[in-house]
């Protein structure tokens, strides 16, 4: 049965998207990390479907799937904006809220 | 298909690991799509051939080209990298992870006993079932979210005018 090594492999991914996300200021880097972490959800909704056998975990894959579509199409939008008015992709040049 | 499991997750969390520690965009893209692809193949082993093929198809296509049309378009941020792009340091590493789940998949056509890990019609039957039976709200759902996603990066991926970038 290859379920609880597919979610432990979900928990390594999902560290390392953590890690990226947390350790990177490149806005960039940031989204791709947040692409690894939803794919890392997506494989322990897979493994859950895999385990009991039912089709639910792939239509969540499906869910997942159309919000990271919708996330990083905005998400690119921002990081383009962020390059033509600040000439940069570095996350913290966004302080002026003084957050 | 337990070795191939492993291998496979192996290839994934190197792949992921060289995601976030490299220093060149296009370089991070190239790992995170043999990234994707192995867990497409994981995906596979765990008997979810469907998804398999969305992964391939829509995240290591579509939203992988997304960035890289992005990072295209950062242009003087991202235009030192140009001259090393056809280095082998570039395309080695993801070659050489890629080349692993080539021939994973390779001793999965030919060894054959792969019966029972088949397309299987009845579970493809199920997901369509399901997905327009009992979930046909989160259906509902997605599309509107999508909707606003298409409007929010038609807004926001437009290129600002000098007398509306002051507003």
């Amino acid at each position: 049965m290859l379920s609880t090594p597919a979610l432990v492999l979900a928990i390594v991914l999902f560290g390392l998207g953590l890690i990226g996300l947390l350790s990177r200021r490149n806005i960039l880097y940031m989204l791709l990390s947040l692409e690894i972490m939803l794919n890392a959800a997506a494989l322990a909704f897979i493994a859950g479907g895999a385990r009991w056998g039912q089709v639910d975990g792939e239509i969540m894959f499906l869910f997942i799937l159309t919000l990271a579509a919708a996330e990083v199409s905005v998400a690119l939008g921002i990081v383009l904006q962020l390059s033509h008015r600040f000439r940069t992709v570095d996350a913290d040049a966004l302080c002026e809220l003084r957050g | 298909m337990e070795v191939l499991f492993y291998i496979a997750a192996t290839v994934t969390v190197l792949a992921t690991l060289r995601v976030i520690t490299h220093v060149h965009p296009v370089h991070a893209l190239l790992y995170l799509v043999v990234a994707l692809i192995a867990l497409a193949l994981i995906f596979y082993l765990l008997g979810a051939q469907f998804a398999a093929a969305l992964e391939i198809i829509i995240y290591g296509g579509a939203i992988m080209v997304l960035f890289i049309f992005v990072v295209m378009l950062l242009g003087p941020l991202a235009a030192e990298q140009e001259r090393t792009w056809l280095t082998p340091g570039a395309w080695l590493g993801p070659s050489i992870l890629a080349l692993v789940l080539l021939g994973e998949v390779g001793y999965l056509i030919a060894v054959g006993d792969h019966t029972a890990l088949t397309v299987s019609e009845p579970r493809q039957k199920g997901i369509s079932i399901a997905l327009y039976g009992p979930y046909i709200i989160a259906v509902e759902l997605a599309s509107m979210l999508l909707l606003p996603g298409l409007i929010g990066a038609y807004h926001l991926g437009r290129r600002m005018s000098k007398e509306s970038r002051s507003c």
